[in-house]
Formats: C-alpha cells, sequence, structure tokens
C-alpha cells in the first residue's frame, strides 16, 4: 500500500532524512517513533505530497506521489502535527469544504455523519472551531482526515492534547480503522505505539534506525544470554563459581540484598541459556536461589538504547551491530571491574564525539 | 477550485474583510459620484471613474492580504496542499473569489449610472466600456497583491507590500519621466496602469490596454503558482 524507498530530504546541507525506506500493508498499523526533530514530521510530508523529497520514492497505492500528486492524495487522509482547521468556520461547514475540496463521491450527509459518529463529534458541529477545546479540535482534524474514507491514513501525533478517556477513545477508532486502512502514526508516547501499532520504525537523527514488531525490537535488544539472579552464598565464591560456567561472559556482583545475598548479573554468549546449569551448581554447592529474572528491555529501554546511539535493529540484514553489542560476543576476560571503567571511558568518548559533531 | 472559491467568499463575509472593503469602496465612490456628477450635474461619469483608481490602491491590498498569508499562519495550508487539488486550482480559487467580491464594489457604478438615467442620458458604451476598462484594472491588481500575499505569513506585511507595490505601478509615470535613457523610459511608460487607464476614462476603448491588464493578472497567478512549487521543492 505504501511504498517508501531511499528517501531523502535535505535542507542545504542538513540532512533532515537520510535514505529511509519501508513498506506498509494493506491493513497495518504503523507507528513512527523518535525523539524530536528526528525527521517524523519531515517523512510524513513527504508521503503526503506537501514538501518534495531531495532524492527517493513514495508510493502510494501504487502512484509515486512526485509524479502524479493529485491521484496520490486522493488515497491519504492526513492529519498534521497541527490540525489545518479555519478558525472561524463550523465544524460542519469546515467538514463540508473538505468533502468539496477532495471531490468525495460518497453520499455527503451520510458520509459525514459517519464522520461525526466515528469521531464523536455530532454535539459540536454547529459551533464556531475557534471555540472549542484541544481536544475537539483534535478530533475535528481526525473527522477532516477521515473524509473520502482513503485507504491510506497517516496521523501526526493524533492523540497529543485530548484527556486520558479520548485518548483510549481515539486508540481504539485508529485500532478499529486499522482493520481495513493502512495507518502510518507518529508519537513520542510510546505506550500509544505499543498498544496500537503493528509494528515500529523508529527513526533517529533523519535515518532509520529500527523496523519491527514490538516483541522483535525488545527481543533484539534483549541480552537473552543476560540474566539477574539473587543468590544466597559466599560472594566470592560464588562468583568464582558462576564464572566458571561453560559460556559464561561477564559476572558482575554489585547489589548486595542482604547478608552473603547478592543481585549477580549474568552475561552468557548469546544464544546460550544458563539458567540450567547455574541452577545445578547452586544446588551442587547448596546455596540457594533466591530469584532469577531475565533481563528484558521494555520498549522504553529498547527507544533510548536506539536513540542514544546504542544499536540499530534492522530486517533483512541489515542488521548493524554496534561496538558494544560486538564486544560483548567476543569473549573478553576482563574482571567487571575494568569492564566498566571501559564503559564509562566509552561514555565520556561518546559525549566528546557528540559535542564535536554538534560543533560541527 | 470551487471549493476553494465558495469557502473565501464565505470568510469574506464571515469576516469584516468584504464589509470593510465594500463600505469604504461604497462611501469613497459615492463621495466621487457626488462631487463630480452630481455637483457639476452632469451625466459624465468620467471624474467618478477617474478618481476610483487611487482608492483601489489601499483597498485590493486589503482584500487580498490574508487569503495566503493567513493560510500559512495557521498552517491550514497544508490541508489544501495535501488534498487532491493542483496548486494552479488553489490560487485561481482563492483569485476569483477576491474577483467576485471586487465586482461587486464596483456595481455601485452601474448604479450610479442608473440614477443619473433618471436626470439625463447617459452614455452608456462609455460607462460600459469604463467599467469593464475597471474590471479589468482590478483582475489585474489582485493578481499582484494576491501574489504579494504568498509571500509572508504576516497579513499586515502583506498589505503593506501590496500598497507598496501598486503604488510603484500607479507612479510609474512620474518614475519614466526621471529616466534619462529614452528606450527605459519607453518601456516603462507602455507599462503604465494609470495611463492605460486613462484613455478609458477619455472614452477610449483600446483592447490592447485590456490585453495588458489580463497578461498582468495572468502572469501574477503564475508567480504565485510558483511561488508554492518552489516551496515545496525547496
Amino acid at each position: 500500500m505504501i511504498e517508501v524507498k531511499n528517501l531523502s530530504k535535505y535542507y542545504g546541507d542538513y540532512k533532515a532524512v537520510n535514505d529511509i525506506s519501508f513498506e506498509a500493508k494493506s491493513g497495518e498499523i504503523l507507528g513512527f517513533l523518535g525523539p524530536n526533530g528526528a525527521g517524523k514530521s519531515t517523512t510524513m510530508n513527504m508521503l503526503t505530497g506537501y514538501i518534495s523529497s531531495t532524492s527517493g520514492k513514495a508510493i502510494i497505492n501504487g502512484v509515486d506521489i512526485m509524479e502524479n500528486p493529485k491521484k496520490a492524495k486522493s488515497f491519504i487522509g492526513y492529519l498534521p502535527e497541527i490540525p489545518p482547521l479555519y478558525l472561524d468556520m463550523t465544524v460542519s461547514g469546515y467538514l463540508n469544504f473538505v468533502y468539496d475540496l477532495k471531490k468525495c463521491k460518497l453520499s455527503r450527509n451520510k458520509h459525514l455523519q459517519e464522520v461525526y459518529d466515528l469521531v464523536k463529534i455530532s454535539e459540536v458541529k454547529d459551533r464556531i472551531i475557534k471555540h472549542l477545546s484541544k481536544g475537539y479540535k483534535q478530533r475535528v482534524g481526525l473527522a477532516q482526515a477521515l473524509i473520502g474514507n482513503p485507504p491510506v491514513l497517516i496521523l501526526d501525533e493524533p492523540t497529543v492534547g485530548l484527556d486520558p478517556k479520548q485518548i483510549i477513545e481515539i486508540r481504539s477508532l485508529i485500532k478499529r480503522l486499522g482493520k481495513n486502512h493502512t495507518v502510518i502514526l507518529s508519537s513520542h508516547i510510546l505506550s500509544e505505539i505499543q498498544a496500537v501499532c503493528d509494528r515500529i520504525i523508529i527513526i533517529n537523527k533523519g535515518t532509520l534506525v529500527a523496523d519491527g514488531t514490538a516483541e522483535n525490537l525488545s527481543q533484539s535488544m534483549t541480552n537473552d544470554h543476560k540474566i539477574i539472579a539473587r543468590i544466597e552464598g559466599p560472594r566470592e565464591e560464588v562468583y568464582k563459581a558462576v564464572r566458571g560456567i561453560k559460556d559464561v561472559v561477564s559476572v558482575i556482583a554489585d547489589m548486595q540484598r542482604g547478608e552473603n545475598i547478592y543481585d549477580y548479573e549474568i552475561e552468557a554468549k548469546p544464544g546460550v541459556d544458563i539458567r540450567k546449569p547455574l541452577n545445578k551448581l547452586v544446588h551442587e554447592k547448596d546455596w540457594c536461589i533466591l530469584m532469577l529474572q531475565p533481563n528484558d528491555l521494555t520498549l522504553e529501554d529498547v527507544f533510548i538504547k536506539i536513540v542514544a546511539g546504542d544499536a540499530t535493529y534492522l530486517p533483512d540484514g541489515v542488521q548493524e551491530t554496534s561496538e558494544e553489542l560486538q564486544e560483548t560476543e567476543s569473549t573478553d576476560d576482563s574482571v567487571n571491574e575494568e569492564k566498566k571503567k571501559e564503559k564509562k571511558k566509552k561514555e565520556k568518548d561518546k559525549e566528546n564525539e557528540d559535542e564535536k559533531g554538534e560543533e560541527k | 477550485m470551487g471549493a476553494i472559491f465558495r469557502r473565501e467568499m464565505g470568510a469574506f463575509f464571515t469576516s469584516p474583510i468584504a464589509y470593510i472593503f465594500l463600505g469604504v469602496f461604497y462611501i469613497m465612490s459615492g463621495f466621487f459620484f457626488a462631487n463630480s456628477s452630481i455637483a457639476y450635474q452632469t451625466a459624465d461619469m468620467s471624474g467618478t471613474f477617474g478618481s476610483v483608481f487611487t482608492i483601489l490602491l489601499f483597498l485590493i491590498p486589503l482584500m487580498t492580504m490574508k487569503l495566503f498569508s493567513e493560510e500559512k499562519r495557521q498552517k491550514t495550508e497544508q490541508g489544501l496542499l495535501t488534498a487532491p487539488v493542483g496548486l494552479l486550482e488553489i490560487v485561481l480559487g482563492k483569485y476569483f473569489a477576491a474577483l467576485v467580491l471586487y465586482t461587486i464594489g464596483i456595481s455601485i457604478f452601474l448604479l450610479f449610472a442608473l440614477i443619473l438615467e433618471f436626470f439625463g442620458s447617459v452614455a452608456w458604451a462609455s460607462v460600459l466600456s469604463n467599467f469593464l476598462a475597471l474590471w479589468f484594472l482590478g483582475a489585474a491588481f489582485i493578481a499582484v497583491t494576491l501574489f504579494v500575499s504568498s509571500l509572508t505569513e504576516n497579513q499586515i506585511v502583506s498589505a503593506i507590500v501590496g500598497f507598496i507595490a501598486l503604488m510603484i505601478l500607479f507612479m510609474i509615470d512620474s518614475i519614466a519621466s526621471m529616466v534619462p535613457v529614452k528606450f527605459i523610459a519607453d518601456v516603462l511608460t507602455s507599462l503604465s496602469f494609470y495611463s492605460r487607464y486613462n484613455e478609458f476614462v477619455n472614452g477610449l476603448f483600446n483592447l490592447s490596454s485590456v490585453m495588458f491588464y489580463i497578461s498582468v493578472a495572468v502572469l501574477f497567478n503564475f508567480f504565485t503558482v510558483r511561488v508554492f512549487e518552489k516551496r515545496r521543492w525547496s
């Protein structure tokens, strides 16, 4: 339904969007995630034909937005970041105008009534938009996008300014719409993206850094080979013994939870489940596991990790692993203290780099 | 185009713009009418038609000032530019809305002529030729100020720059008289809106002047389309 190929937008030397490619199938809800200024809105503006791309293609329902903009635009309902509302019109006057503007062929009154009901604005349809609350304005903006029943909906932060009840309503509406529309939705609220979207695309500094389902992303980021175990036993001994388990890469024991009770962060080689050997070991030594927890990342952790530039996750074998991930794969025998130092140093370096980048 | 035209017509009359434009236009042209035709007890309207040129210089920028600037400021242009309509349709929708309001304004001259008809015989051919000239002049002026409106997101700036632009077009004769190079002076004189309009007032229906006004209108509407195209590509 939507095909984006190597889409880029440069403003002079500044790369607002750099070589983004993705696809969205019919009936898919795609979430755009990224920090402010990452290029989410710019990408959406290119998809909807508001601005041109410097290079690359955006194909909507088989029609290139740059080659046949009128036709491609007729497939899109767009809710920009700031809803394009004429403040001195009434809601119904405005939506009638949009109906005419989109050269809508559906029966006017019936279709408009459907849209009013869908976003629940029937009770304000004769009021002047200027006098509506932010939540209602947002809904009128959404109504405007829905008019003409376009197969593709592009919604830039659709729940901004709504109260919690309205947010839930709009989310469930989007989910319902997602069944027979292709929806692209941007948000900075992670839980929203997680709740609504089938697939998530993370954009940072104009480049696509992740593309996948929420579970996919968490899993790929989650070091499933990393667990936290709370073990009762003499610290040094436990440390040595655990370190001795086959395939264990590193052990960090820094949280004391009680007398002789510590939390151990145990990292094994990727794909290796060390819970069994750990259990066995503890059993043999007559210690006790009080707690065993996989070090799962929430989407939030994934997001922060990706946006901080620690990792990327792309399908189709473009998967890039950052230095840090590669390092954990190598069997580095450094003691945990050293590792911590290294980490700190690296962070510092990164900061310096960032500063340099900004200076540039 | 129809949707945008209808919306703009509605917006003219829900905002004070139409009332101010029509009100001031009627008062001023009524004053000119009373001061020339009525005061001199003549059925000749050339005095009224001649005087109206100057009030257009500030009334037309006032009428068109917010047509594009306000869209930009309120971000409503994003709705227009992502709707399945062409840029030309958007520009012409607004242009014709302004032109219709302008036509409603200048129709008062036909009423004036009817009033005169009660007291004497009106030279209808001359009145109609004057009226057409006034209409084409407005059509050119509206295109110029609409173009100005597309350049800014501030209505006041749009109005002032529009006024200055029309003022320059009005003064082109005096500017030409100061240019020492004859060739340039000639070119400038041929671009004069005022002397062309005065020919009509003096009873000469010059088709080339009509073509001149139409060309200006077409050219500036084209420029306005280009402004949006350029913004999209930059």
